[in-house]
C-alpha cells in the first residue's frame, strides 16, 4: 500500500515537472537566443546557452530599429484612455442598472446580455465601415472606441460588486442632500475600487496584449502598438531570430513583471472576469 | 509627439465636457422640480437612470447591434465594400460558403482546434485537480503554468515559429533524444501545420482554464473531503464525487467558450502561417474575402454562419445546464 501512494506521488510530481518543462521550453530557448550574436546564433544549436550573457545587443537594435519606444507610447496612451472610459462607462451603466426602477430596464439588460453571445471577432467585416464611417479608420482613437463599445465583463464585475454596497449609504447621502450624480461620484465610486482593480487588471492584460484590433484599424506604422510594432518583425529581420528574440523579451518582460508582483490579483480577476 | 498632444487636447475637451455635462443634467431637473413639486419628482426620478445610460448605450449600439445588423443586411448582396449600389443576390453567397470546397474547408481546419481545446481541458482538469492537494512548490507550478495565458499574442506566435522552424527548438530536442527521423516541416507540410497551430493554442490557453478549475475546486467546503476521508474514499472516488459535480458548471462554461473559441481562432494561425498550406481558419478565411478578395457580401455571409453556429451552441448550453447564478438583475 505505501508503496503504489509513493508511486502515485512520484508520478504526480513527475507530471509537474515535465508539464513545466513544456512551458518553459518555448520561453527558455528565446530568452537564450536574444543573447547570442548573429555568426554565434548561425553556428549553434537553439538548445546552446550564449557565450556572454551581457550582449544586450539585440535588445538595443531590436528597441530602436523596431520602432518599440514608439510602441510603448501608443500602447500606453490606448491603455489608460480605454480603461478611465471602461470604468467610467462600466460604473454608470452599472449604477443605473442597480440602483434604479425604470421602464426599459429589462430591455436594455436584454440588449447588454445578447451582445456577450455576439463574438466581436464575427462583425468586424461590418464594424469596419462603422468605423470608416465615423473617420476612425487609422487612429488611435478606432482602438479606444471599440475598447469601450464592447466590453460587457467589466459591467458584469461592477454589477455584482454593487450588489454588496448597501443600499442605506444612498439614501444617508440623499438625506445630506446629495444628487444620484453626487451619490454616484462620491459614494458608489470610491467604494468600488476593489472592483476597478479587477477590471483594470483583466482588461489591462487584454488590452496590451491586443493584436487584431489595431492590425485591422490603426495600419499606419506611425500608429503601431506593442503587438503591430512587433508583428512588424516578420519583415525587415527575416531570418534574424536574435533580434526578434530580443523583441518579443521586451514584450514579455512587463507581464512577467507584472504577473509577479500582482499575482493574487491576477489569479482573482481571472477567476471573476472569466466566468461573466 | 503631435499625435500625443493632439490626443490629450481631445481627452482634456472631453473631460470638460463630461465636467460640464453631468452635474449640470442634474440641477437643471432639479430647478424645473421646484417650480412644479410633487409629480415632477417622479419624472425627475425616470429621467435619471437613462442619463447614466447613453453613453454605455450608444456605445453598445452603434460597435455591436449596428455592425450586427448591417452583417446581415451585406450578407444577401454582393457588395465589394466601395461601391455605392449593393445588389440583392439572395442565398447566394450561404450557398458557395457551403459548395465552394475552398471556404467550406475552414469547417475542417476548426476541428483541430476543437480536438485541441478538448485536449486543453482534460489536462488543466487533471493539473487543477492534482495542485488543489497539497502539493511541494504548489505556487510555482501554478504560476508557471498559468503564465502562457498573460503573454502577448504576437510575442507566442513569434516563440513558436522559432520553436517549429527546421532545426529550431522542437528539431534539435528530437534529435538530441534520438528521434530525428519524426521531425518534419512543421508549418510547411499541410499535414503537420493544423496539428501544431492547435498544439500552440493548447499551450497558450490551458493555463486559463486550470486557473478557473482550481479556483471552483478550492472553494469547495474542506468538511467535504474530510468526512470523505473518514468514510475511506479515495483519491479517485473524492474526485468522482465531491470535485466533479463541485465544477459542473465551470466546466460546462469553459466547454462553451472552448467550441467558440476553437471556430472564431484567429491571432496564432494568422501571425505565424498566415493562413498557408491549408491553416485558414474561419476568421482568417473571412478576413481574406473581405478584405483582400473585397468580397464583403461572401465574408459577412460566412460571419453570420458563424454567429449563428456560435449562438446555438450557447443556447444548446444554457438549456442543458440552465445557470442560476449568471443573471444581471
Amino acid at each position: 500500500m505505501r508503496s503504489v501512494a509513493n508511486l502515485f506521488t512520484g508520478l504526480k510530481y513527475l507530471s509537474l515537472v515535465v508539464a513545466c518543462f513544456i512551458t518553459l521550453l518555448p520561453l527558455v530557448v528565446l530568452f537564450i537566443t536574444s543573447f547570442k550574436s548573429k555568426e554565434e546564433y548561425a553556428n549553434s544549436s537553439p538548445l546552446d546557452l550564449p557565450r556572454n550573457w551581457f550582449n544586450f545587443e539585440n535588445f538595443v537594435t531590436a528597441f530602436t530599429r523596431g520602432n518599440m519606444a514608439l510602441g510603448f507610447v501608443n500602447t500606453t496612451f490606448v491603455l489608460v484612455v480605454s480603461l478611465v472610459g471602461t470604468i467610467l462607462i462600466g460604473t454608470m451603466t452599472a449604477y443605473a442598472i442597480d440602483r434604479f426602477e425604470f421602464r426599459f430596464k429589462k430591455i436594455i439588460i436584454g440588449l447588454f446580455l445578447l451582445a456577450t453571445l455576439i463574438p466581436a471577432v464575427t462583425t468586424q467585416v461590418a464594424t469596419f465601415q462603422i468605423v470608416n464611417g465615423l473617420g476612425l479608420f487609422n487612429s488611435l482613437w478606432a482602438l479606444i472606441a471599440l475598447n469601450l463599445g464592447t466590453d460587457i465583463v467589466s459591467i458584469y464585475i461592477f454589477v455584482q460588486f454593487m450588489q454588496s454596497i448597501p443600499k442605506e449609504l444612498d439614501e444617508a447621502a440623499m438625506l445630506d442632500g446629495a444628487s444620484k450624480f453626487g451619490i454616484y461620484w462620491r459614494v458608489i465610486l470610491p467604494l468600488l475600487k476593489p472592483a476597478i482593480a479587477t477590471v483594470v487588471i483583466v482588461k489591462g492584460i487584454a488590452i496590451y496584449n491586443e493584436f487584431y484590433l489595431p492590425y485591422l484599424y490603426a495600419p499606419n506604422p506611425k500608429l503601431g502598438v506593442i503587438s503591430t510594432a512587433l508583428f512588424r518583425f516578420k519583415g525587415p529581420f527575416g531570418s534574424e531570430w536574435e533580434i526578434i528574440s530580443a523583441g518579443a523579451m521586451i514584450v514579455i518582460i512587463p507581464t512577467l513583471i507584472i504577473f509577479l508582483v500582482l499575482q493574487r490579483y491576477i489569479y482573482n480577476g481571472f477567476t471573476q472576469g472569466a466566468t461573466k | 509627439m503631435g499625435r500625443s498632444t493632439s490626443g490629450r487636447r481631445v481627452l482634456s475637451a472631453v473631460t470638460r465636457l463630461a465636467g460640464a455635462l453631468l452635474p449640470l443634467a442634474e440641477p437643471a431637473v432639479t430647478a424645473g422640480q421646484k417650480k412644479r413639486a410633487g409629480r415632477s419628482g417622479v419624472r425627475h426620478r425616470k429621467i435619471t437612470p437613462y442619463l447614466f445610460l447613453i453613453v454605455p448605450l450608444a456605445f453598445l449600439i452603434t460597435f455591436t447591434y449596428v455592425p450586427a445588423a448591417n452583417l446581415i443586411w451585406f450578407s444577401v448582396t454582393d457588395w465589394d465594400g466601395i461601391d455605392k449600389t449593393k445588389n440583392i443576390v439572395g442565398a447566394d453567397n450561404f450557398i458557395e460558403i457551403f459548395t465552394d470546397p475552398e471556404v467550406f474547408r475552414v469547417f475542417y481546419v476548426s476541428l483541430f482546434y476543437i480536438a485541441a481545446s478538448f485536449i486543453q481541458m482534460g489536462l488543466a482538469l487533471y493539473f487543477a485537480t492534482v495542485l488543489s492537494f497539497s502539493t511541494r512548490f504548489r505556487n510555482l507550478f501554478k504560476g508557471i503554468l498559468f503564465f502562457p495565458y498573460l503573454i502577448n499574442g504576437v510575442a507566442i506566435g513569434l516563440m513558436f515559429l522559432y520553436f517549429f522552424q527546421p532545426d529550431g527548438t522542437l528539431d534539435s530536442l528530437l534529435k538530441a533524444v534520438g528521434l530525428q527521423e519524426v521531425t518534419t516541416q512543421w508549418l510547411g507540410n499541410p499535414d503537420a501545420v493544423n496539428p501544431s497551430l492547435a498544439a500552440t493554442s493548447v499551450w497558450r490557453y490551458t493555463g486559463l482554464n486550470f486557473v478557473l478549475f482550481l479556483g471552483a475546486i478550492q472553494s469547495i467546503p474542506s468538511q467535504l473531503y474530510e468526512a470523505a476521508d473518514l468514510d475511506g474514499a479515495n483519491r479517485f472516488q473524492q474526485f468522482r464525487f465531491i470535485i466533479v459535480p463541485g465544477i459542473k458548471r465551470i466546466i460546462s462554461l469553459s466547454f462553451i467558450l472552448a467550441i467558440s473559441g476553437s471556430l472564431a481562432v484567429f491571432e496564432i494561425p494568422f501571425i505565424m502561417t498566415g493562413g498557408a498550406n491549408g491553416s485558414a481558419t474561419f476568421v482568417i478565411e473571412t478576413i481574406r474575402q473581405a478584405f483582400t478578395f473585397r468580397q464583403v457580401g461572401l465574408a459577412s455571409a460566412m460571419a453570420v454562419v458563424l454567429l449563428v453556429i456560435v449562438l446555438i451552441v450557447t443556447l444548446v448550453q444554457r438549456k442543458l445546464l440552465p445557470d442560476d447564478e449568471v443573471n444581471l438583475t
